[in-house]
């Protein structure tokens, strides 16, 4: 499946597959003022100045089409590693290459404010797990689209018109609701408009956050449904993170388990499941499955 | 407005143009950098005034600093030059500095104004000072000013562009009557103040200076001659201006000017008459009416 993935985006944005679409070394956030003895840390806060380092050196690479899920417990820093990622958070340390963007060399997270945009308009979706941060409520649902598509310069009411409701199709919704109000929409419809307007701008990547966490279980499935249907006929690389055991197996290729803002295990999804290595991820697994 | 024979009382108990010096000169320093940024807003220390703020201080403010010997001033109100705000402020700009004031565009070096732009064309070297209420283009949409300036400075106006499709969606155009948001040089989104849609192509490579002053809002901003102004528009809803098919003006007969619909009590119909005063009792007097 991936590599059926991974021969779809090279056709369609001529990117190398076996090059990593993004590449993250040493990424970290410290909230706090940070200290030397913050270098050579072993829990999550620094004894020293108090900092709390809520992500600490998270290296990894994700590869064009693939599915990589991220697990960990509550407050592990899931949400802050993809927050940074989508340049919501300023990291404190660390480097983020996409190669595919102007040669790749340089670090984005040192970019500046403009560049960050673009590359967030143009090459990422992001999906919140919190619809009311995804999507703004007193906007109508083909607005929500428009946004991303106005950010990235499309001036042409009719062309905005007729994507977004390409996508709505895409996601299964109705279309005569297509100018309602999100918040007139249940959660799991919420979530596929977000996940529309994530896939406004046909970005290789794809932040998801949490997609299916508060929905119903029948509602969850045609979340999950939908997304790896997106990743089947998009290419659509897709980090995802999940706290659901359950979720993870059935979508991730690839899999990293995140524990006090550390990533403490990573592999092939299912090895990671079945013979888990890390005390933590043992825990884990054992606790959830 | 016989201030030719009588000499002003307030003239030797005010300074000249009511303003102390360093003031004139703080916000003709911040006036300079508004002309050499088009349309960016500069924060300028807004001064106690002697009528309301919200009133036309800052447009007041940019008069009296800009204002010397040899100018000639003209203040509209909506195209009015009788309204009681502008005739407040040309005389209080008469009693503070001697100077004639008028109400001949083309005579004036200098025109106040409040929600328009004269019809007659305004030729090299006059300056138009309009008051703002609101110079924040984006504040109806974002009401952090730490954000707008955030999106001023990365030139992200997403949030307006939305706001407009939004309209279409839900009234099938723009309906954003004045204060329609338009880049000023291809850099920043600007409020042309509560000009109607009208005034817009006025804007647009003209030979005159227009100052900006938000006396409330402590902001100075600028379009100087010969700068593109372009209002926001798609490209399958292109900017238009206002028209009423048909209607002309009921004085002077006008119909390429600005009107102003007013509903005839007696006779239940609607007429239409010129919104710029001056321009329409030229339009008269030139055809032999008054």
């Amino acid at each position: 499946m991936m590599n059926q993935a991974g021969r779809a985006i090279a056709a369609v944005s001529a990117i190398n597959e076996e090059q990593p679409l993004l590449a993250v070394s040493g990424l970290g956030k410290r909230y706090g003022p940070g200290c030397p003895a913050c270098l050579d840390l072993q829990g999550q806060r620094c004894p020293q100045c108090g900092s709390l380092w809520a992500c600490y050196d998270i290296s990894f690479d994700l590869y064009p089409g693939e599915i990589l899920g991220l697990v960990g417990e509550s407050g592990s820093g899931k949400s802050t590693l993809l927050r940074c990622l989508y340049f919501e958070e300023e990291a404190t340390t660390g480097i983020m290459t996409i190669p595919s963007y102007q040669g790749g060399p340089a670090n984005l997270l040192a970019a500046s404010a403009q560049q960050q945009r673009y590359i967030r308009n143009h090459m990422m979706g992001m999906v919140f797990q919190n619809p009311w941060l995804g999507l703004r409520m007193h906007v109508s649902g083909g607005g929500n689209i428009a946004e991303k598509l106005l950010a990235a310069g499309v001036y042409h009411v009719g062309r905005i018109r007729t994507r977004a409701a390409e996508l709505w199709r895409q996601v299964e919704m109705p279309l005569p609701r297509l100018d309602e109000y999100p918040q007139n929409f249940s959660g799991g419809m919420q979530q596929r408009v977000q996940i529309a307007k994530a896939l406004a701008n046909k970005p290789p990547l794809l932040l998801l956050d949490e997609v299916t966490t508060g929905l119903d279980l029948s509602v969850q499935a045609r979340v999950l449904d939908l997304v790896r249907q997106i990743q089947r006929e998009l290419g659509v690389a897709m980090l995802l993170v999940s706290h659901d055991l359950a979720v993870i197996r059935m979508l991730a290729d690839r899999t990293m388990v995140m524990h006090q803002g550390r990533l403490v295990e990573q592999g092939l999804t299912d090895q990671v499941l079945e013979d888990p290595e890390h005390p933590y991820t043992q825990l884990l697994v054992r606790s959830l499955l | 407005m016989n201030g030719s024979e009588t000499k002003p009382v307030w003239l030797d108990t005010y300074n000249f143009a009511f303003l102390d010096e360093g003031s004139k000169r703080e916000i003709r320093r911040k006036t300079l950098k508004a002309v050499a940024i088009p349309g960016y807003q500069v924060p300028f220390a807004s001064r106690e005034m002697p009528i309301a703020r919200g009133w036309g201080t800052g447009g007041l403010q940019l008069t009296l600093a800009l204002i010397g010997r040899g100018d000639r001033l003209k203040v509209i109100d909506q195209g009015s030059d009788d309204s009681v705000n502008a005739v407040s402020i040309r005389r209080l700009v008469e009693n503070t500095t001697g100077i004639e004031t008028t109400v001949d565009t083309a005579a004036a070096t200098l025109i106040q104004t409040r929600h328009r732009i004269p019809e007659q064309p305004l030729r090299a070297g006059q300056i138009l000072v309009l008051q703002v209420p609101l110079p924040e283009p984006l504040r109806l949409i974002e009401p952090r000013e730490e954000v707008t300036r955030r999106q001023h400075a990365e030139m992200d106006y997403s949030a307006m562009w939305l706001a407009l499709y939004e309209d279409i969606v839900r009234w099938g155009d723009i309906t954003v009557g004045h204060s329609y948001p338009c880049l000023a040089h291809g850099r920043y989104l600007f409020s042309p103040s509560p000009i109607p849609r009208w005034d817009i192509p006025k804007l647009h490579q003209a030979a005159c200076l227009y100052l900006f002053g938000a006396g409330r809002e402590k902001r100075i901003y600028a379009i100087p001659p010969y700068t593109d102004v372009q209002p926001l528009s798609f490209d399958d809803y292109p900017f238009a201006v206002e028209r009423l098919a048909g209607a002309c003006c009921r004085l002077c007969g006008s119909t390429s000017t600005f009107l102003y619909e007013i509903d005839d009590a007696a006779s239940g119909q609607k007429l239409y008459q010129c919104s710029d005063t001056a321009y329409c009792q030229q339009r008269r007097q030139e055809r032999g009416q008054a």
